[in-house]
């Protein structure tokens, strides 16, 4: 790696405790088990994998939403998890964040004028003339009309309050956006045109914002990401390149993940509709497997895989790092 | 009584549901559909949030909730209209004729009752089991969907199960009834992918084993390849396209459906988004729905109203003026 990453994250772990039944028994729920990647400047990574992975998780620690247990992330060279309430404050504008569901994070009882408006008061950005001028010329940016302005989010349709939460959260010129499954709400037809969007925002926004794309759906994340990491039970399973996550998938994990894709088209006369599938279900990460955590339901398991935890390698001249004692393809 | 051979199993005519808006204005959610489905037929009914396709489903059993309702139309099951049949009538169809999926099993199943009761019940009521005979069958059909640790789970409360289980709960539940048409609504929306793809495999087997009948519902074109041997595309209340599957994805017919499968992430990694959306309920245009979004739209569209009709040279039908000779300006 030349340049420095804006956001470098190591071994980052988070593990909630909980107390359920009668006898208030806890239960320990490794969700964040020892998460490590770099995100250079004005690329996208794809944070991917099934509920329980980790992967929304991994975010909430990121925008401080929720304390890590240990770890470190690096934001341009700084400590992001040590600073003190105020320094984070300050520094929050540099990082925009866009949730799923913009139905419950829009204030419905805010204009879109002052919800897109907000952030760039609360960091004493624009006032006045000024501010109304950056709304209107963000709301432009993300295909709204200025008369979008004085609306409340209920007269807008699921596609157009995601623009305005968008707009919103590029209004400071954040270096990095989190986008939690930003488009997993919307219809075939408007995801498209949201995805597209962030990837032109992307590139047009002098900041040039990085952005952290939480996701499922392996067919948007290709479209969206320049990298890939496969989260598997709390942990990084397999990461890299975007092209070469999808043609040549080392971690077993990943290979099924491709596989379970809904098929872009039929089957063809014949042709056998049964493609890889693996048993079970993700074992809860209240009571995880010994050994590599995806033995259970993997099809190339072994005794070494119950055994031990596989460590994470990145064979040379391999563009991707996996945690696998029997990768796919290999020398 | 049973329906001819050659017949559809089941076969809607001109059906229409409206909803009232807040304006007092009742908007046609469904807006005169037609279509059969033949025995043993997996017929895909594949549009986005909106269309009309859930309330379709809802509307074969006449399950539309208040204040919605069915205006015309008929819904004729193995040759009889469900729609004007007597409540027992009705009750024997659900269940029994007709076995039903859900997207959310976790809302669909009883809280409070364990998966067993609610399969003995069912094996009672539309099989006419002993509770001796129905415990064994529920168990069997337990095994049949696969649910790991079946005895166990018998006894189990859904919310013990995870969501991949529960749905597998609720397929052994809509076709322990012995229905020979089974209307799955978004039946793995819900669901983790790998999980998806379980479910997927599992209902393309109970079909072929049992020669159902299968009606799925669903936004994901990709299930629809999965899964379907027909689809007929819905946009704002309306069947615009429908067609084999095969042919529908190789030579999408109307503009829509070519915009839907241009939407969706391809191989290249670039997506054709379709601008604009749905018209909302209540401000249909007046021509064709889909006119102010299509990219081929011309003055007729705008005037008059498609109707489905055979598009030459292929198998399927549109509702589009394009294959009517009226493409030509």
């Amino acid at each position: 790696m030349s340049a420095e990453p804006l956001l470098s994250v190591r071994d980052l772990h988070r593990t909630f405790v909980e107390s359920k039944g009668p006898l208030r028994r806890e239960t320990r729920v490794a969700a964040v088990a020892g998460v490590s990647f770099d995100l250079p400047s004005g690329t996208t990574l794809a944070l991917v994998g099934e509920s329980g992975s980790g992967k929304s998780t991994t975010a909430r620690l990121i925008l401080r939403l929720l304390p890590a247990d240990r770890g470190t992330v690096l934001f341009d060279g700084l400590d992001w998890l040590a600073l003190g309430p105020r320094e984070l404050n300050a520094r929050r504008r540099e990082v925009g964040v866009v949730f799923q569901d913009p139905a419950t994070s829009l204030n419905p009882r805010m204009t879109v004028e002052e919800i897109v408006g907000e952030p760039l008061e609360i960091h004493r950005l624009a006032r006045g003339r000024a501010r109304r001028e950056r709304v209107t010329s963000l709301l432009d940016a993300v295909g709204l009309p200025a008369s979008a302005l004085g609306k409340t989010p209920r007269e807008f349709s699921g596609g157009q309050r995601q623009r305005i939460a968008i707009a919103r959260a590029l209004a400071t010129e954040p270096r990095l956006v989190v986008l939690d499954e930003p488009v997993s709400a919307l219809d075939v037809s408007i995801r498209a045109q949201v995805v597209n969007l962030l990837r032109d925002l992307q590139r047009a926004t002098p900041s040039r914002p990085a952005y952290l794309f939480i996701g499922h759906d392996l067919g948007l994340v290709r479209a969206i990401a320049d990298s890939v990491a496969v989260m598997y039970l709390g942990r990084i399973v397999e990461a890299g390149p975007t092209e070469e996550i999808f043609s040549r998938p080392r971690h077993p994990y990943t290979a099924l993940l491709l596989a379970s894709q809904p098929r872009e088209t039929p089957p063809g006369e014949g042709e056998s509709p049964v493609r890889l599938r693996a048993p079970g279900e993700p074992p809860s990460p209240a009571d995880p497997p010994p050994g590599c955590p995806f033995h259970p339901r993997c099809p190339s398991a072994r005794a070494v895989c119950r055994e031990s935890v596989p460590r994470e390698e990145a064979p040379e001249g391999s563009p991707s790092r996996f945690s696998c004692f029997f990768p796919a393809g290999g020398g | 009584m049973s329906a001819r051979r050659g017949d559809p199993l089941l076969s809607v005519r001109h059906l229409a549901v409206t909803f009232p808006l807040p304006s007092g204005e009742e908007a046609r959610v469904v807006d005169g559909i037609s279509f059969d489905v033949a025995p043993g037929e997996s017929v895909a009914l594949v549009g986005e949030s909106g269309c009309g396709k859930s309330v379709t489903s809802l509307a074969l059993l006449d399950l539309v909730p208040p204040p919605g309702r069915v205006v015309s139309g008929e819904v004729l099951f193995e040759g009889r209209d469900v729609l004007s049949a007597t409540e027992k009538e009705k009750e024997a169809v659900r269940g029994g004729g007709i076995g039903l999926v859900f997207q959310e099993p976790g809302a669909a199943l009883d809280p409070v009752r364990t998966i067993g009761s609610e399969l003995v019940d069912v094996l009672r009521r539309h099989r006419g089991l002993s509770r001796r005979d129905a415990r064994r069958a529920a168990l069997e059909w337990l095994r049949r969907v696969s649910l790991p640790d079946p005895e166990r789970r018998f006894d189990d409360l859904p919310h013990r199960m995870s969501g991949g289980m529960r749905q597998r709960a609720m397929v052994a539940l809509a076709l322990a009834g012995g229905p020979s048409l089974l209307v799955a609504d978004e039946p793995t929306t819900a669901l983790d992918v790998t999980i998806q793809a379980q479910v997927l495999d599992l209902l393309r087997d109970l079909r072929r084993e049992l020669s159902l009948a299968v009606l799925l519902i669903t936004h994901d074109l990709g299930v629809v390849a999965e899964t379907a041997d027909r689809a007929l595309v819905m946009y704002a209340g309306e069947i615009v396209e429908s067609a084999p599957v095969r042919d529908l994805f190789a030579r999408p017919a109307h503009p829509y459906t070519r915009g839907l499968l241009a939407s969706r992430p391809s191989a290249d990694g670039r997506l054709r988004a379709m601008p604009g959306s749905v018209p909302e309920p209540g401000l249909r245009p007046v021509g064709c729905a889909f006119e102010p979004r299509c990219p081929e739209a011309f003055g007729r569209c705008r005037a008059a109203r498609p109707t489905l009709q055979p598009v030459p040279g292929l198998p399927g039908e549109a509702a589009c003026f394009l294959h009517d000779g009226g493409g030509v300006p």
